[in-house]
């Protein structure tokens, strides 16, 4: 039976391939004698050996992929299972209490779970999770229950899953990995943003896909209009087939554009710009024609590992990010963590309202060794390109003047121990708190520029939690409040001459690019997949047209009222 | 049987990735390794023993070797806890 369901299209694009659940295993264990104690013994050495061979093509795959350090995890996993205190109490169940091996294996590991749960250091605390991971493994292998692996995928398929974390992207194999679809999520959750970011189709907040899709059934994924068919008839394949290469044929249009200049019809020249994570990503903001990168999220530098990167690590992976963009723009945004952005080695408190709380720059000018070692590895590598650096979650000029206070005491230090820095280096902040949008003529006159973060401004603006799918109606880019907001930010900008980007979601919209270019935004940063649509729109629209509307728009009554005069007034071919 | 007494300086304490290395270089002698945090000794070639420590910055431990390359053992011990920075 064919099935469609209907999700928001988090990342466009058609994907046809089979199934692949991610999902825990039923791993329930039951207590039972065993009659053969020593045929016992043996069963869970054989489980533990198959489990080792299993970790060690993991770490193997691991390396390969993402690089000794994030490798270095499994290696502790492999430890476990030759750990004498792990497998000497399961051996004594078995022959002294004749348990099961499932059984046995189960409470040694609950009683080492316990142990590091209730220890009084974060850090410690996770490790429980890596027992329970390793010995998980024992358990399924005991059971012969399959565990699903995401690095490991060797065919075409599209995951199934009900979210997916950043680590869990991060392991997803590129070549075999086409598309997926989770139960929960919105555009802005993590799992929608990096589907972006690797250019394949996603279909988020589907509420059932994981209860009406089995593995291995034929799924099709439309990233656009949000649509997941389940198990389809060979005609509406067929037709899938052909929407698929029409996609392919209109990215193929635009890669004519890859190195045309953005500059609107009327002769004004903005600049597009990607929003990266990784030093890999920067492939991509080539391949799409990026004039430079507008946002460089550092955190992921700091994700899925155990401990601080070194300033030898970031200044590596900044070095290399501005060698590659050979000169053009890079704005780098200094740690941006906390809210829904964890670093569990730091060790910090659960707070009630984390996007309220101890994050980014808050967290940066009390946590000063971490900021000042990311703000060195910086200064070390602004000689190898044009590097800008911008603050997040500014909120007061003093925030904003103590930041960069640090970073001229660093650049000073390491121009006295004899290290070469960039006396260009722009200093900026985002915008996206309100009570920075509306100081802007104030910032403006210390800033270099402005970087407006959409998705965290309408957040705080509507004062709507974006991860919240019941208050979504209230992410409304359009809505006049905003518009009138990001007026404010471009023109205190312009008057101080200096220049205004954007390195939200919103920056790629079809709907939002004509607004923002009648306001006179100079920098649109965006998901690298958007540049070349966004260029081709650019490139028919007047700004000088459009600005004559710029009143009128910031005076309507509703979101919908100026999107409807958007589309009818500019979108219309 | 030999004893030596060091300081953690790693600012992580002995975290996952030392403590691994730690335990690779100890497996490989047939001495019995202990490692003594604060009255409770766990031996050096379990890594869930080590961690069950929580052991912080600035903690003072005591490592003691004992069999046939106690020696050998100690030197190496000692050798990973300086090269991986993390005692002293």
């Amino acid at each position: 039976m064919s099935k469609i369901l209907t999700g928001i299209g988090a990342s466009a694009g058609i994907a046809i391939a089979k199934a692949f659940r991610l999902e825990e295993p039923n791993l329930h264990v039951d207590k039972k004698e065993v009659a053969d104690k020593e045929a016992e013994v043996q069963r869970f050495e054989a489980a533990i050996s198959q489990s080792t061979t299993e970790l060690q093509k993991i770490r193997d795959h691991a390396k390969e992929e993402l690089g000794a350090d994030k490798a270095d995890i499994f290696e502790a996993h492999l430890l476990v299972l030759s750990d004498p205190e792990l497998l000497t109490p399961v051996k004594e169940k078995i022959t002294q209490e004749g348990a099961n091996a499932e059984f046995a294996m189960k409470e040694t590991a609950d009683m080492f779970v316990t142990m590091f749960e209730s220890m009084d250091n974060e850090y410690m605390r996770e490790r429980a999770a890596d027992i329970r991971d390793v010995t998980k493994r024992v358990i399924a292998n005991l059971l012969d229950v399959e565990i699903p692996n995401p690095s490991m995928i060797a065919e075409e398929v599209i995951i199934v899953a009900e979210d997916l974390t950043p680590s869990d992207t991060a392991q997803l194999n590129r070549q075999f990995v086409k598309g997926f679809t989770t139960n929960i999520g919105g555009r802005t959750s993590h799992s929608a943003i990096m589907a972006r970011s690797m250019e394949i189709p996603a279909v988020v907040g589907t509420k059932t896909a994981m209860a009406e899709i089995e593995n291995g059934t034929l799924v099709i994924l439309d990233g656009k209009d949000g649509k997941v068919l389940v198990n389809p008839e060979p005609a509406v394949v067929k037709d899938y087939e052909e929407k698929k290469a029409a996609h392919e044929a209109y990215k193929a249009e635009l890669a004519k554009f890859v190195d045309v200049p953005t500059v609107s019809a009327d002769g004004r020249q903005v600049e597009l710009a990607a929003n990266i994570g990784t030093p890999e990503d920067v492939n991509g903001v080539l391949e799409n024609g990026g004039e430079g990168i507008g946002l460089y999220r550092t955190e992921f530098l700091y994700m899925g590992r155990d401990q601080l990167p070194t300033e030898e690590e970031q200044f590596t992976a900044y070095k290399t990010v501005l060698e590659r963009m050979e000169g053009k723009p890079v704005v780098v945004r200094t740690l941006d963590i906390g809210g829904d952005k964890e670093l569990p080695y730091l060790d910090l408190p659960k707070e009630m309202n984390p996007f309220l709380g101890f994050r980014a720059i808050r967290l940066c000018l009390e946590m000063q060794d971490m900021f000042r070692t990311q703000l060195r590895a910086l200064l070390r590598a602004s000689t190898f390109g044009n590097l800008k650096v911008m603050f997040p979650m500014i909120a007061t000029l003093e925030e904003f003047r103590q930041a960069k206070a640090m970073l001229l005491e660093e650049k000073t230090k390491l121009e006295q121990e004899g290290t070469a820095v960039s006396d260009a280096i722009e200093v900026g902040m985002m915008v996206e708190i309100p009570s920075s949008a509306v100081m802007a003529d104030v910032f403006a006159k210390e800033v270099d520029f402005f970087s407006i973060g959409t998705n965290d401004l309408i957040q705080y603006t509507m004062a709507a939690d974006r991860m919240n799918e019941r208050v979504s109606y209230l992410y409304q880019p359009y809505n006049p409040a905003i518009l009138r907001l990001i007026k404010m930010v471009i023109d205190a900008a312009h008057k101080e001459g200096k220049w205004a980007g954007m390195c939200g979601e919103m920056a790629g919209s079809e709907v939002a690019i004509p607004i923002l270019l009648g306001l006179g935004l100079d920098e649109f940063s965006m998901s690298a997949s958007s540049i070349l649509p966004a260029r081709s729109a650019i490139l028919h629209l007047s700004q000088k047209e459009i600005s004559e509307f710029n009143e009128q728009i910031l005076r309507m009554d509703t979101a919908e009222e100026v999107e409807a005069f958007v589309r009818n007034k500019f979108l219309k071919k | 049987m030999m004893e030596k007494t060091f300081t953690i300086i790693d600012k992580a304490g002995i975290h996952a990735r030392p403590a691994s290395v730690l335990v690779q270089a100890a497996s490989k002698f047939s001495s019995e390794i202990n490692l003594e945090y604060k009255e409770k000794t766990v031996n050096l070639k379990s890594i869930l023993g080590i961690m069950s420590l929580g052991i912080p910055s600035g903690a003072e431990i005591k490592i003691s070797t004992s069999g046939e390359d106690e020696n050998e053992a100690m030197q190496t011990v000692t050798d990973v806890l300086e090269k991986e920075g993390l005692a002293k």
